[in-house]
């Protein structure tokens, strides 16, 4: 086989499984060799997560977690893309509003957690918030970059046919700077994951944050924490995976490498 | 006595599009770049024009002033009389194959500026399109799985579809290859024949000026002036071994100033 050729069926599936299979008996016999006794090994997380499982209090958890993702998440793209789509349609507009977005841009969302617990109380709407805030400025840095970064072309083609402004806006722009909006859509999903696993270890009593943060501190059980944590890392790649399926929809398929 | 006949019943050709006295001057860092001098010119109605110079003259400039899409530092440009002041449904711009969308498939790309037609009206253009440019099979296909020509006749069509009175191409064979060019030349005089659109077609090729225009507008170096207006009184199909082809093509040649000889 050279490194050119497509790799094998069983290939693709063969070499992650197998790595995946070595860290976890490295991770197995690293446990075993230092004799940790904080620090759970590959068959006790298993049994925690069984134990999770059989109390009922993970999927409730997860649900939780998934809620608040979709809430905050969803109201960053519901205003996020409207606006971005308006500051890169009037670059004047844009220019008022840049320092200031730009200055709130690179603080972590969860240096607001304070803020938001004042606002908000501990509860739904201040981890809800949180993740807004965290997914809002990706959401809305993609689309300004994806309708200025539309080739004068299109929109000369556009407006070549007649169309009027917010009709440009709808049937050229929009749909030219999908692929883009897309991809900041993706990086905000990645970051409202994060955020939830955050805030819920400060803000709420529910969640799969909570649950680490919980297990941690009701008798140490490091082996829930580690389960917690593993699952967290599933979700999120079920999630990433999730979307990235929007990106192999015929109208936006062009937009993204290595597809032709 | 047939000739006399003839030119006693055919009404003279209506002026389409009149050139006066265009200038055009950029300014960028304070410096000004003057580009057009000068431009007068008439374009019929349903003549094929056209406009011949080296790159970076300033023909694509001219082009782009007259379908509307910047207006001339002086001069006038009209069209049937009417003043251009803006790109206009009746007059498509058509950019080599790159102003097609390839968020839309085959239909969509040709339905584009039909948005005002019912919907049975707009297949039926579609399909006579779609046809007509020889896109059969290929109407639920995205651009990006379509060739080069194939794209381009796609362009021409989303253009032809909406029913202008003109054509504006700006080099639309300059991204093929040359075998696929000769094959769209042929393709583009046929659809012409068809429709009788008046067409500007913009070329920075000798050969290409001569086989498709029925005049060839030649302009110089930047700022460009019109050198020369040179009649195709060849009727098509064009032999393009002849000696009136080679003979209007080797004036062309000494015009611009090109040896023929490599």
């Amino acid at each position: 086989m050279n490194s050119l050729a497509e790799p094998r069926k069983w290939e693709r599936f063969f070499w992650p499984l197998l790595a995946s299979g070595l860290l976890l008996a490295l991770w197995h016999f690293s446990v075993i060799w230092t004799a940790t006794k904080v620090f759970p090994s590959p068959p006790e997380v298993e049994k925690g997560l069984a134990e999770l499982l059989r109390h009922h209090v993970l999927w409730g958890d997860i649900r939780d977690s998934l809620r608040r993702v979709v809430y905050g998440f969803g109201a960053a793209a519901l205003l996020g893309i409207p606006l971005g789509l308006t500051l890169g349609w009037y670059p004047a507009v844009n220019q008022v509003v840049n320092p200031v977005m730009q200055i709130l841009r690179p603080i972590s969302p969860i240096a607001w957690i304070p803020v938001a617990i004042i606002f908000f109380g501990v509860g739904d709407k201040a981890s809800i918030f949180l993740i807004f805030f965290g997914s809002f400025f990706p959401i809305v840095v993609a689309c300004i970059n994806g309708v200025s970064n539309v080739p004068s072309v299109y929109r000369r083609s556009g407006r070549n046919f007649g169309l009027t402004p917010p009709q440009l806006l709808a049937r050229v722009v929009f749909p030219a700077a999908l692929p883009q909006i897309l991809v900041g859509l993706r990086i905000a999903l990645g970051i409202a994951w994060l955020v939830v696993v955050a805030a819920e270890m400060i803000a709420v009593d529910s969640g799969l944050g909570y649950l680490v943060i919980d297990s941690r501190n009701s008798g140490k059980r490091y082996d829930l924490v580690v389960a917690a944590i593993l699952l967290i890392g599933v979700i999120g790649l079920i999630l990433d995976f999730g979307f990235r399926r929007l990106e192999k929809i015929r109208s936006v398929r062009w937009g993204f490498r290595n597809e032709f | 006595m047939a000739l006399l006949k003839e030119s006693v019943v055919a009404p003279a050709p209506k002026t389409k599009l009149s050139v006066e006295k265009v200038g055009m001057t950029f300014k960028r860092d304070g410096k000004s770049t003057p580009v057009l001098e000068n431009i007068n010119l008439e374009v019929a109605d349903g003549e094929f024009v056209c406009l011949l110079g080296p790159s970076g003259c300033g023909k694509t400039t001219l082009l782009n002033a007259m379908a509307g899409f910047l207006s001339p530092t002086s001069g006038r440009i009209q069209v049937d009389n009417e003043a251009v002041n803006g790109p206009d449904p009746r007059r498509i711009f058509v950019f080599q194959e790159r102003g097609v969308f390839p968020w839309l498939t085959v239909e969509g790309n040709i339905g584009f500026g039909l948005f005002k037609l019912s919907r049975a009206e707009r297949q039926q253009r579609i399909d006579h399109y779609i046809k007509m440019v020889g896109l059969q099979g290929f109407e639920k296909a995205y651009p990006p799985e379509l060739s080069g020509g194939m794209k381009q006749r796609l362009e021409v069509a989303r253009a032809l579809a909406v029913n202008p009175d003109m054509l504006f191409l700006d080099e639309p064979f300059g991204a093929l290859d040359s075998i696929t060019r000769l094959v769209m030349r042929g393709e583009l005089l046929r659809i012409w024949e068809a429709e009788r659109k008046t067409i500007i077609f913009v070329t920075h090729d000798i050969d290409e000026a001569v086989q498709l225009a029925d005049r060839v507008v030649v302009m110089s170096a930047r700022p460009a002036t019109i050198q020369q207006i040179v009649n195709i009184d060849i009727p098509h199909p064009r032999d393009i071994s002849s000696t009136r082809y080679l003979e209007l093509r080797d004036g062309i040649f000494k015009q611009i100033g090109l040896a023929h000889k490599i």
